[in-house]
């Protein structure tokens, strides 16, 4: 399907496109972003089906929950900050409260909007939509998962929020690699410790895992692309077999994966962990890379907080 | 229960016994609730009575119908109303009505839908959010090529949203006129007068500028009623907005025209007081209250 550097909305785009050639159900709305998040394949070959929006994003919201309660399969598409935080409200009311099978299919999640700032970078929107009742959150790590994702999304009864990067970035996973909402899935073995990852940071925490290895140290890194309903069993088995994880996100380590996994450890296995990820604060303008640096999102970062849990290892 | 969209010349008497009665059921389940929105969903009853007594399509024995026309209260707070219409259509049972803002109850506090997806199309209640829904059904509807029509419900304080005005947008827009909205227009909100809080007028002239057909009518005035949702049924190519005049707490003098009455409840006495000032007609009996221990 794809390899090298793709980035993930070019994969929802087409996708999309896909699934709706198979089902007259899947209808897209879009807030004046068509060629931002990719959806302009859709609208090309689908033009009764497609719906702008305009510039209102709860709008939005609330128009592709009436349209799924009268029995269409809607994906809404904007950027994640005007859509988690912006349209917060529509989503829980209109969305999740009444059970709606609406696709909140965000993209520009993180950093990757660089240059924009920190008006754009959505850092918050996972830990948002986990508060949310009934919503699954899926962040997939590449372009095959995003396509993957996409069509997993659609054939699910319920509310989904998926959240896609901007930019080109590595592919991972193979085409050939199953794909199933909820389940975690261990992308290179190890037993020393486990990193858990979500989304774009995956290939990063390959990295980390390839050079860890030279000294030594094996990984265990799971692409953890479903943040809700949470793979609980699969972070207790990593903690018992590895005994210290680390988690890697583009996003605020509050309420995020990292505070997800740490509320699964505290309750059933208590287990030495470290987060890498936004530490409670807003982003700036720059480039993707000088952000992932300035705020603690590398390679070194994650074998820094892998070093610290080592030590903390009973 | 079977009703056929604005079949024949509506029964105008039949409508004003039917909005009496939903008068009485309101006060009587506000009462027995110890809570509740008295005064909105009083003035609210004429309209309610001429939807479910003449206007609108449905049937009880097949509540699916894709057909079937739907509301939306986007002001859900008034929804005392509207459960009283469902049970006095045989949509839900009369006793039902005894439960409203209880534990367990279908009949929530604010519409919520998951109780009874078959009659309440979107959970409403947060101001200016149910339009949007209403928008996007249909929207669907007309994607489907169904007939079915959408009532959508606003109060006159709502219009402050500014999410109103995206939905204005969007029906406008998208040319819906399978859409109907009744702006329950009684100038009182919580807080006051509502051009005192945060004025909307002149709204006619302004829903007007959104591309919309607006029609101006006392909304206690049944054979207007009928007449304004005859036409916006007959409007093409553009949505039709009602603005109905209307006074809060219609039918209870001494509540009337009182921000007081938007959410209290009123007294043993008052209860009694509001339904001797509403009065009774032939046609119709209360629904029966447990008895208390």
């Amino acid at each position: 399907m794809y390899s090298g550097n793709i980035a993930m909305r070019d994969a929802f785009g087409d996708a999309l496109a896909e699934i709706g050639a198979k089902d007259e159900r899947i209808v897209v709305l879009t807030a004046d972003l068509t060629d931002a998040i990719k959806v302009g394949k859709f609208k090309e070959q689908f033009p009764d089906r497609f719906y702008q929006m305009g510039i209102k994003e709860s709008d939005m919201i609330g128009t592709a929950a009436g349209m799924a309660i009268d029995g269409q399969i809607p994906f809404t598409s904007t950027f994640a900050i005007f859509t988690a935080s912006l349209a917060n409200q529509a989503i829980r009311v209109n969305v999740a409260y009444n059970q709606a099978n609406v696709k909140i299919a965000t993209s520009h999640g993180g950093v990757c909007v660089g240059a924009d700032g920190a008006t754009h970078q959505a850092f918050e929107d996972v830990a948002l939509m986990r508060m949310i009742p009934g919503m699954t959150i899926i962040v997939p790590c590449d372009a095959n998962e995003a396509y993957k994702a996409t069509v997993a999304a659609a054939k699910l009864d319920g509310p989904v929020y998926l959240r896609f990067g901007r930019i080109p970035t590595p592919v991972v996973t193979a085409a050939s690699d199953p794909f199933e909402i909820g389940k975690a899935r261990t992308i290179r073995g190890g037993k020393d410790v486990a990193i858990i990852a979500m989304g774009a940071m995956l290939p990063i925490a390959l990295e980390a895992a390839s050079t860890l290895a030279e000294e030594g140290i094996e990984a265990n890194v799971v692409n953890m692309h479903t943040i809700k309903p949470l793979d609980e069993e699969e972070i207790i088995r990593n903690a018992k077999t590895c005994g210290c994880i680390v988690t890697v996100e583009e996003h605020t380590v509050l309420g995020g994966l990292g505070g997800a996994v740490a509320e699964v450890l505290a309750k059933n296995h208590p287990t030495p962990m470290g987060m890498v990820g936004v530490q409670d604060t807003f982003g700036e303008s720059g480039e993707p890379q000088e952000i992932l640096e300035k705020y603690h999102l590398t390679v070194a970062d994650i074998i820094e907080q892998v070093r610290l849990v080592l030590k903390q290892k009973p | 229960m079977k009703q056929t969209r604005m079949q024949g010349n509506a029964d105008l008497l039949k409508l004003q016994d039917l909005a009496q009665q939903l008068r009485r059921d309101t006060i009587r389940m506000i009462h027995h609730a110890g809570s509740g929105h008295i005064g909105g969903a009083l003035g609210l009853a004429d309209y309610m009575a001429a939807l479910y007594g003449w206007a609108m399509a449905y049937d009880s024995d097949d509540i699916a119908d894709p057909n079937r026309d739907r509301i939306v209260l986007s002001n859900g707070h008034t929804c005392s109303t509207w459960y009283a219409a469902l049970a006095r259509s045989g949509l839900i049972p009369l006793e039902e009505l005894a439960t409203h803002r209880k534990m367990g109850s279908r009949l929530q506090g604010h519409p919520a839908r998951k109780s009874m997806p078959q009659f309440i199309e979107t959970s409403s209640g947060p101001l200016g959010q149910g339009f949007p829904v209403a928008n996007g059904i249909a929207l669907s509807m007309k994607k489907r090529a169904s007939n079915g029509r959408m009532y959508v419900i606003l109060g006159d304080g709502e219009l402050q949203e500014g999410q109103v005005w995206e939905a204005f947008m969007t029906s406008a827009h998208y040319k819906l006129d399978n859409v109907c909205a009744f702006i329950n227009y009684n100038n009182i909100q919580i807080d006051g007068k509502v051009e005192d809080v945060m004025g909307i007028a002149p709204l006619a002239e302004r829903i007007s500028a959104f591309g919309w057909h607006v029609i101006q009518i006392d909304g206690h005035n049944m054979a207007a009623i009928v007449e304004a949702l005859s036409e916006a049924a007959a409007t093409k190519d553009k949505p039709t907005v009602i603005i109905g005049y209307t006074v809060m707490a219609k039918g209870v003098p001494f509540m009337e025209g009182q921000a007081k009455w938007h959410g209290t409840t009123p007294s043993d006495r008052e209860a009694e007081q509001a339904l001797e000032a509403v009065g009774t007609n032939g046609r119709y009996q209360d629904f029966p209250l447990p008895v208390k221990a």
